[in-house]
């Protein structure tokens, strides 16, 4: 099990490392200490390995991440696994803005609260937060679900595509475009396999409501032109 | 009375409300919403036309236009990438996006700058495979709306382009109107078929030059510092967004002018947000200088380029390379004249036709309708931009020689005067038989 100590070694030979492994390594579990805040900390991996961090991550900590397991024992800084393709981001603590920006795919776990922008322009990723998020939260987000078990700021899912989003505390307001929905069978059954795989337990989907996209923004139209 | 012989007074249109703005008045009122279209500024602007070469003379002696080599090679990204890219022609083609364009004019693309040796760029939207197959070079483009982006693409590009602006929209984002959307570019934008794509103006996940910095080293990180990192502006402020990009590591600084095309753009922007690019390059190679940077910091700059003489004059001022986007399409056989009769169907003339955001190009480029982007065969297309390549850069050849230039790199602004005023003083260069820079103090 490597342990790599960015105390004493530099993060470029830590990321170049991790993007030197082969798909069938048997170096397997990671651990980095005293992150130190630094930035893009396994940013860019590309092979199913699993890497803790101890400690606070700087931006884009596990940027881009595609089949990796990036677990983070402490904070991150904005753009926690943007643009992720695959794999799963588990942050133990608090995530600044613009969580999951433009991820394609994977699942981005949030133990604490996210800042602004969280899932901004989403593109596939599953993201679920147990607390709270941040104002312009899943602003022209595309694709992928978004759930938040605590309350989540103004504009929420402003100029959406076709994210769906799922809130179980207050949502301060809606942006443009972002209407309540109802919250049917097959929303319920996708909430019970994020929460199941987010390892929240007691929480009922049934106490999620759903927003979605009014898509009446999807074609121009002159007489909308003041939500624009 | 016979008042036939007093002379009438002939009918007179405004100057300031002329046909054309009384068109787009009536217009407007009878629609309700302003004018989209591609292209770049069709006003006049002051433009490299207003520059005039010197020559050589009895002071300077030139080089012998058939024997004395003029080397035309540029590297770009040598300041921090591992793998600098090397072009045998300092005219690259800009990034122009597959879902604006066809596939198989990207393709032509990519065919036309590998046999000229030089590059070619994505644009909004992804890389697709048939301009990666096609092109010896490519830079990837890093954009706000990050459709199509993805790490595997990132790795196989040979340079990554973050664009914060273009010179056609200063601050705007981008549009592909649902009529251009296929299934395939639907799939490669994640979103729906049909649908109006809006590309946000911002980046979602920074903003401002210190974040902009930790983002640059994030794609140096994941691409393990090998690829260079160019960042795109649109000229506005060039002195200050110019330091600015080098002091966030950038290894190449692309401006573009008013004058560049866009696919889809509110023609109120294209003719009123910007500066010429005559008018940005002194300020953003002043800025290089002031840095230390000039030369190692490459600057490539767009809008406009149409022959050599524009090449060199750009050069001259001290870029290190130009883009060229509407030029490029033009080569393909945009606007071509044999198409008169379908351009008049659409409603205008060969020349002038704009309309490419509504995707029904006669000439295959700017559309997604099979049945139109089959008439551009990409060999024949490609064999034409390489032709068009290879005179630009003989062009430019030719006034460097007549300069007594060994490289395109050594012209040098003393080679230039300005028929202008305006000219002189956006190009920082004489009025031409004076030694009047305006602005300048003695
Ligand atoms: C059809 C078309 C599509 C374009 N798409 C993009 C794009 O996706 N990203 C970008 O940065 N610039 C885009 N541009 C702008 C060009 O990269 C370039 O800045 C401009 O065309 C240069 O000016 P010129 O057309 O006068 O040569 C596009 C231009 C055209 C004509």
């Amino acid at each position: 099990m490597p342990v790599v100590d960015l105390a004493v070694s530099s993060k470029r030979d830590l990321n170049a490392a991790l993007h030197a492994l082969p798909a069938n390594t048997n170096e397997t579990h990671w651990h980095i200490a005293n992150p130190d805040g630094a930035h893009a900390l396994a940013a860019g991996v590309d092979a199913p390995v699993t890497i803790e961090i101890d400690g606070h991550a700087g931006y884009y900590c596990a940027g881009m991440n595609s089949q990796a397991t990036i677990v983070v024992n402490g904070n991150v800084g904005v753009g926690v696994a943007e643009n992720m393709m695959s794999g799963r981001v588990h942050v133990k603590g608090d995530a600044s803005q613009a969580a999951g920006a433009t991820a394609h795919g994977g699942l981005l776990v949030i133990d604490g609260n996210a800042s602004a922008r969280c899932g901004i322009s989403m593109k596939g990723v599953d993201i679920v937060v147990k607390g709270s998020i941040g104002p312009m939260s899943a602003f022209m987000a595309q694709a992928g679900n978004l759930v938040v078990l605590g309350d989540a700021g103004e504009a929420l899912g402003d100029s959406l595509y076709e994210t769906r989003i799922f809130v179980r505390g207050a949502v301060k307001s809606l942006g443009a475009d972002c209407i309540e929905k109802d919250l049917r069978p097959e929303h319920e059954e996708i909430l019970a396999k994020l929460l199941h795989e987010a390892g929240v337990e007691g929480v009922s989907p049934t106490e999620f409501r759903r927003y979605g996209s009014a898509r009446g923004l999807y074609n121009f139209h002159v007489d909308n032109a003041s939500a624009y | 009375m016979d008042n036939s012989h007093i002379p009438q007074t002939l009918p007179r249109f405004s100057a300031t409300f002329d046909p054309h703005t009384l068109a787009e008045i009536r217009r407007a009122a009878a629609t309700g919403i302003y004018d989209i279209r591609g292209g770049g500024t069709k006003r006049a602007l002051p433009h490299f036309d207003d520059l005039l070469f010197l020559g050589a003379s009895v002071s300077r002696y030139p080089l012998e236009g058939y024997r004395e080599k003029c080397a035309t090679d540029v590297w770009l990204g040598t300041r921090f990438a591992k793998k600098p890219i090397h072009l045998k022609t300092p005219i690259t083609i800009a990034g122009m996006s597959f879902g604006a364009l066809s596939a198989q004019a990207k393709e032509a693309l990519g065919r036309g700058a590998t046999i000229a040796g030089t590059s070619t760029t994505t644009g909004d939207g992804g890389m697709t495979p048939e301009e990666r197959g096609q092109s010896q070079t490519l830079v990837y483009q890093y954009l706000p709306s990050r459709y199509g982006m993805n790490p595997a693409d990132i790795r196989k590009a040979d340079a990554i382009e973050v664009v914060i602006g273009q010179g056609a929209k200063p601050g705007g984002g981008g549009m592909l109107l649902g009529q251009k959307i296929s299934d395939r570019v639907a799939a490669m934008r994640t979103l729906p078929k049909g649908i109006d794509q809006r590309s946000a103006c911002r980046h979602p996940d920074w903003t401002g030059p210190d974040d902009l910095e930790i983002k640059i080293e994030e794609l140096r990180e994941i691409t393990d510092w090998e690829k260079p990192i160019y960042v795109k502006v649109g000229a506005t402020r060039p002195y200050y967004d110019v330091a600015l990009a080098v002091k966030s590591g950038a290894d190449v600084v692309v401006l573009d002018g008013m004058q560049g095309g866009t696919a889809a753009t509110q023609d109120v922007f294209i003719e009123h947000v910007g500066i010429p690019i005559l008018a940005a390059i002194r300020p953003a190679v002043q800025a290089l200088q002031d840095l230390g940077m000039h030369r190692k910091v490459q600057l490539i700059v767009s809008g406009g380029i149409r022959n050599g003489a524009d090449v060199a004059k750009a050069l001259a001022l001290g870029a290190d390379a130009v883009a060229i986007g509407t030029a490029a399409l033009v080569a393909l056989g945009d606007n071509d004249p044999h198409l008169e009769a379908e351009y008049n169907a659409l409603g205008t003339t060969a020349g002038a036709y704009d309309d490419w955001h509504e995707g029904r190009d006669p000439a295959g480029i700017t559309t997604q309708d099979p049945v139109l982007a089959a008439r551009l065969d990409p060999v024949a297309a490609g064999r034409r931009l390489a032709n068009y390549l290879a005179v630009l850069t003989l062009e430019a050849q030719t006034i460097a020689r007549a300069c007594g230039k060994r490289h395109l790199h050594n012209l040098e602004p003393e080679d230039l005067v300005a028929l202008t005023i305006e000219a002189a003083a956006m190009a920082r260069v004489p009025l031409a038989g004076t030694n009047w820079i305006p602005g300048q103090q003695f």
